[in-house]
């Protein structure tokens, strides 16, 4: 099938027909309306407020629609320090989300994500080493393309390690993450025992997860693999739908299951490492935003797909924005928030899936 | 735009007797075991074919073996012709349809979106048009229309054995394997699953079907084939291969097979002596 062919069908798949369940399309504006609401706000708070109306007007400057420029102090805040944070937090919210969608869909289970089954661990592990070794080889893109290759590995591992006759079963999947998450602490420990002062004080402050050190070269680096990973991911979205029959069933509806495997880790792959290459690990994302969507409109991955995306934007920017506000001057690290909410949701998500199994197998 | 796109081409309608699957020598291999030695059988447009055996015996490896899910060790499997390794899966899943042992579902779709995946292999060929209507007929024929809007996970066994079912039956495929289709189901629901197979092969599919149930094999099928120990034992018209000497052979358990008092249909029953 060539790439044409690819953009044909997903064009007939967001026809009316083939129609997502109602709740998907009230879902899609409202959160389309909370992001056009939470970018001019986020713009204008922090440490150095402008109103809103200053921001809006500064962009329309740029865009030539009239509006004003602002001084120089302001206007400066505004695009080389609060712009290039909100578009790598939407980025990062997206991959990230998007992700979590895919891997789901792709192990079958609702319990994957980059973060809890090692895949984010095995990119830091490649941004790690990149930066204590100071490798510089292809620029600003350097740390996002080696976690990329050390993500992708990581992906490959725990699909192989982690399945058997066609399943998944839920212990195996989070034994082997604990396993390989536990195998790139020690790679991160290992980098960081062998990195100098500055180094360390970098891959520290990154490894909690954090978008404060953005900048638009920050943006640019991480831009192809996140758009990549974002335009191919929802072509892919009514073949999850028919794996959810199980790998047979799915390949007895047509489905090349072999080579849907082979492009969803690659795009796992780059869309987790679009997300950990810049703001280290901010875990939870990818597991809590696709689980939210499917209870509110539904499983099918053509909403769940590019709408876990959108919603993990939105959460992203909003959980960055309290980030740093609640605790101003100094700033909470991202990672550490998303974590704090997002595990005791998880806690309550194994629980459910314990009850709805009867145990574990 | 629909020149642009290299979409399967549905398979040409074929005449009553017609061979749509078939079987030549056929071994199969599972975990270092032998489980099919030398198999030969055929599916025919029109009929149904019932395979029946006991446990253990290869049934559902055959069944797979014909839905080209397994290889063949040696010999070999063809599907409309054409060798079974040959097909492109989309292509194939225009040609065959295939209901599993047991259904499960991941995420908790709806009864409705379950037998619509069905109509996948027709996205974009000329059948989509007629996704509405052979969804609508296959839950009607199924009987799950009662329940389109409930989660496949809410429901029981049975009625999901027969969601399983629509799935596969929207599809229109021309050959139709199904792997212990009655198993979950009470009788009514036995005897419609049995008269929809009829149905098909009346309308020109092939249909094979595993069965436990020999008296289901023998009022429904058109040729039952008995299988025991990786090998076809006997093949054809029901009332020749249900005989009680081979029965009881087969299933190493005492077996009278007699007519029916109204009606002279052939019933079997094991002997139990009180």
């Amino acid at each position: 099938m060539t790439l044409m062919d690819k953009v044909v069908e997903a064009t007939e798949e967001a026809s009316p027909a083939r129609r997502v369940r109602g709740g998907g399309w009230l879902l899609t504006v409202g959160l389309v309306v909370a992001l056009l609401v939470l970018v001019p706000v986020a713009a204008g708070l922090g440490a150095y407020p402008i109103p809103t109306g200053d921001v809006l007007g500064s962009v329309l400057h740029k865009v030539g629609l009239g509006g004003a420029e602002l001084e120089r102090v302001p206007e400066s805040v505004l695009w080389n320090v609060r712009f290039p944070r909100i578009v790598l937090a939407l980025l990062v919210g997206a991959s990230l989300g998007c992700a979590g969608a895919l891997m789901q869909g792709m192990f079958s289970n609702p319990l994957a994500e980059p973060s809890v089954i090692g895949v984010s661990a095995g990119a830091a592990v490649g941004a790690v080493g990149a930066i204590s070794l100071g490798l510089n080889f292809l620029g600003t893109v350097t740390i996002p393309a080696v976690a990329f290759v050390t993500g992708l590995a990581t992906v490959l591992l725990v699909y192989s390690m982690s399945r058997a006759g066609g399943r998944t079963e839920v212990v195996t999947l989070i034994l082997t993450g604990i396993a390989v998450n536990a195998f790139a602490g020690a790679l991160i420990g290992l980098f960081l025992f062998f990195a100098d002062t500055a180094a360390v004080n970098q891959i520290t402050f990154w490894q909690l997860g954090s978008l404060a050190q953005a900048t638009w070269s920050k943006v640019l680096a991480v831009l192809p693999f996140a758009v990549v990973g974002l335009v191919v991911a929802p072509l892919y979205s009514r073949r999850l739908d028919l794996l959810s029959l199980g790998e047979r069933p799915a390949r007895h509806l047509g489905v090349d299951v072999e080579r849907l495997r082979v492009v969803l880790i690659l795009v796992i792959a780059l869309l987790t490492a679009a997300a950990v290459g810049v703001s280290g690990i901010i875990g939870f994302v990818g597991l809590v935003i696709p689980h939210l969507l499917r209870m509110a409109a539904g499983p099918g991955h053509r909403f769940l797909v590019p709408g876990s995306a959108l919603a993990g934007a939105v959460v992203l920017l909003a959980a960055d924005l309290v980030a740093r506000t609640i605790a101003a001057p100094a700033e909470l690290p991202l990672g550490v928030l998303t974590a704090l909410l997002g595990s005791p949701f998880f806690f309550w998500l194994l629980r459910r899936t314990r009850r709805r199994q009867g145990g574990w197998a | 735009m629909k020149l642009l796109r290299s979409r399967p081409t549905p398979p040409p309608p074929s005449e009553p007797g017609d061979v749509l699957a078939e079987a030549s020598g056929l071994h199969v291999r599972l975990g270092g075991r032998e489980v099919l030695q030398g198999v030969d059988v055929f599916a025919r447009a029109g009929e149904v074919l019932a395979l029946v055996g006991p446990n253990g015996a290869g049934k559902s490896t055959l069944l797979g073996a014909l839905a080209a899910d397994l290889p063949a060790a040696a010999g070999v499997v063809r599907i409309h012709g054409r060798a079974a390794d040959e097909w492109p899966a989309a292509e194939l899943a225009l040609r065959r349809a295939v209901l599993p042992q047991a259904a499960s579902l991941a995420f908790p779709f709806g009864v409705d979106e379950v037998v619509r995946m069905g109509r996948a292999p027709w996205a974009g060929t000329e059948g989509e048009d007629e996704d509405d209507v052979a969804v609508a007929e296959a839950m009607g024929a199924a009987e799950v229309a009662g329940f389109a809007g409930r989660p496949f996970s809410a429901l029981s066994g049975g009625e999901r054995a027969r969601v399983a079912l629509a799935r596969v039956l929207a599809q229109r495929a021309p050959l139709l394997l199904l792997d212990e289709p009655t198993a979950a189901l009470d009788l009514r629901h036995q005897e419609l699953v049995l008269r929809v197979c009829r149905e098909r092969a009346r309308a020109g599919d092939a249909v094979v079907v595993v069965l436990h149930d020999l008296g289901l094999a023998a009022a429904y099928a058109h040729r039952v084939a008995i299988l025991s120990g990786g090998r076809v034992v006997a093949d054809g018209a029901p009332e020749a291969v249900f005989e009680e000497r081979l029965l009881s052979d087969v299933y190493r358990q005492p077996i009278e097979v007699f007519p029916h008092p109204r009606t002279g249909a052939v019933l079997i029953s094991p002997v139990r002596d009180s």
